[in-house]
């Protein structure tokens, strides 16, 4: 049954220090963003946060840049601003190809990279594009800010590094400046709006920098380390066969851990898995 | 807790007094009485409440009201000009695009959004225009013909 729009108090500061300063003070705020995940679990009942604060009309966190070596992308920027942007088509092309099979319309205009992040799905669709990117999120407090790898940003499902005093104000990636491929797929039951059933995205970089990831097959997205050096060690070699493709996605299948839950069972994403890493792993065989 | 929020509805500055949290597509519906938006599922799958913020579709069933504090909103009612039909409603009328009408004013405005960024849509991007609205009547053949039509409806018209 839907949340009581009464029993909720929602404000919105008027700049990042104020918005700051509100999640400092230990009453237990939770941010709002577009509003994609908060308020859907308050149309079901299960917002439990009586406090809310807005950020979506921070728009000093909103923009696209290119910083020094970096793309930076502001926490509020959408799916829409992501498929929009001709630098996120440059230097982040897995980030944009993610973008694009996320949702549908009227959900990208309002979904934020922040929250996708912040949100913490195993099953989110962003977060495995930004893991091959080499993504870094920045947090802010009222008492300062640091730059965390993304890598080591979700600690288990649904929790990460991030302090209850903390916000997502905007995350970078490193440029590109080598030839990169990559690859983006996700498998849902039907291509529009449906979340991740199994997720797989990679990149690789100079011919052999290979990164790989995994969405929906464990409690967090995770990089697929042993995938990545036999990959890298088969471009290196220029060894990547037919047959090396079979040998790896073996050992992929073996990675994942995937778990039957209210979207799929883990037979069919185990099965998924195997059939997503061979597309995959053919696509970069020369 | 009750909070202001001033926006443009259709062209006319309104002023709501509801609690912050209120679904943007109940301060329409109930305060401005626009009945034209409908609600469907109420989290972001059906499009049925789908309306025009600040130059964006949305669906107002995921906006609090605060958020749309300062914002240009456009709803089904008003997308004719007075008593002429915008061309997505006509087409929508002479290719039988509506049945029980449910999820048309969410579709209509997706269609008018997608003729907005591209002139001459292709299949594809009619459908991924589309792919946020359901429809359980039509089986989506005739709204898409009703969107083709409209497009060349909207090019033929200077």
């Amino acid at each position: 049954m839907r949340g009581d729009a009464h029993a909720h108090t929602l404000v919105a500061p008027a700049d990042l220090d104020s918005a700051l300063a509100l999640l400092a003070d230990n009453k237990g705020h939770r941010v709002l963003a577009g509003g994609t995940d908060v308020m859907v679990a308050f149309e079901r009942g299960l917002l439990r946060d009586a406090r809310l604060i807005s950020i979506w009309q921070l728009d000093e966190l909103r923009g696209i840049a290119t910083v020094g070596r970096h793309l930076t992308i502001g926490a509020l920027t959408t799916y829409t601003d992501l498929i929009e942007s001709s630098l996120v088509a440059e230097h982040a092309p897995t980030l944009a190809a993610a973008a694009r099979d996320t949702a549908a319309v009227a959900i990208r205009n309002r979904g934020t990279i922040g929250g996708n992040i912040a949100n913490a799905s195993p099953a989110a669709d962003l977060p495995p594009a930004l893991l091959v990117h080499d993504c870094e999120v920045e947090l802010r407090s009222a008492s300062g800010a640091r730059w965390v790898d993304y890598a080591g940003f979700h600690t288990g499902y649904k929790t990460t590094v991030m302090r209850p005093d903390e916000l997502i104000v905007r995350v970078r990636v490193p440029l590109v400046d080598a030839p990169m491929r990559h690859f983006y797929r996700k498998v849902g039951t039907r291509r529009a709006q449906a979340i991740s059933k199994v997720c797989i995205s990679a990149s690789v970089r100079r011919g052999h920098d290979v990164r790989i990831a995994f969405g929906s097959v464990a409690p967090t997205v995770v990089r697929a380390r042993i995938v990545e050096r036999e990959l890298a060690s088969a471009l290196a070699a220029g060894l990547l066969s037919t047959e090396a493709v079979s040998r790896i996605v073996a050992l992929g299948v073996a990675e994942a851990r995937p778990i039957d839950d209210i979207r799929s069972t883990a037979e069919y994403r185990g099965r998924v898995t195997r059939n997503l890493l061979r597309e995959c792993l053919m696509s970069f065989v020369a | 807790m009750k909070s202001q929020v001033r926006c443009s509805v259709n062209g006319a500055a309104c002023s709501f007094e509801v609690p912050p949290m209120a679904r943007l597509l109940d301060v329409l519906r109930e305060e401005a009485n626009l009945t034209g938006t409908k609600e469907g599922c109420g989290e972001g799958e059906c499009g049925a409440c789908t309306v025009i913020m600040d130059g964006r579709i949305v669906n107002s069933c995921l906006v609090p009201a605060l958020q749309a504090d300062g914002s240009t909103i456009t709803t089904i009612e008003g997308i004719a000009k007075g008593n002429v039909l915008h061309a997505v409603q006509a087409a929508f009328i002479s290719h039988g695009g509506a049945q029980c009408g449910m999820c048309t004013p969410g579709m209509v405005i997706a269609a008018v959004d997608l003729l907005t960024r591209v002139v001459n849509p292709d299949e594809n991007q009619i459908r991924e225009g589309l792919a946020g609205n359901i429809c359980r009547c039509t089986g989506y053949t005739k709204i898409f013909d009703a969107v083709r039509e409209a497009a060349r409806l909207l090019a033929s018209t200077p």
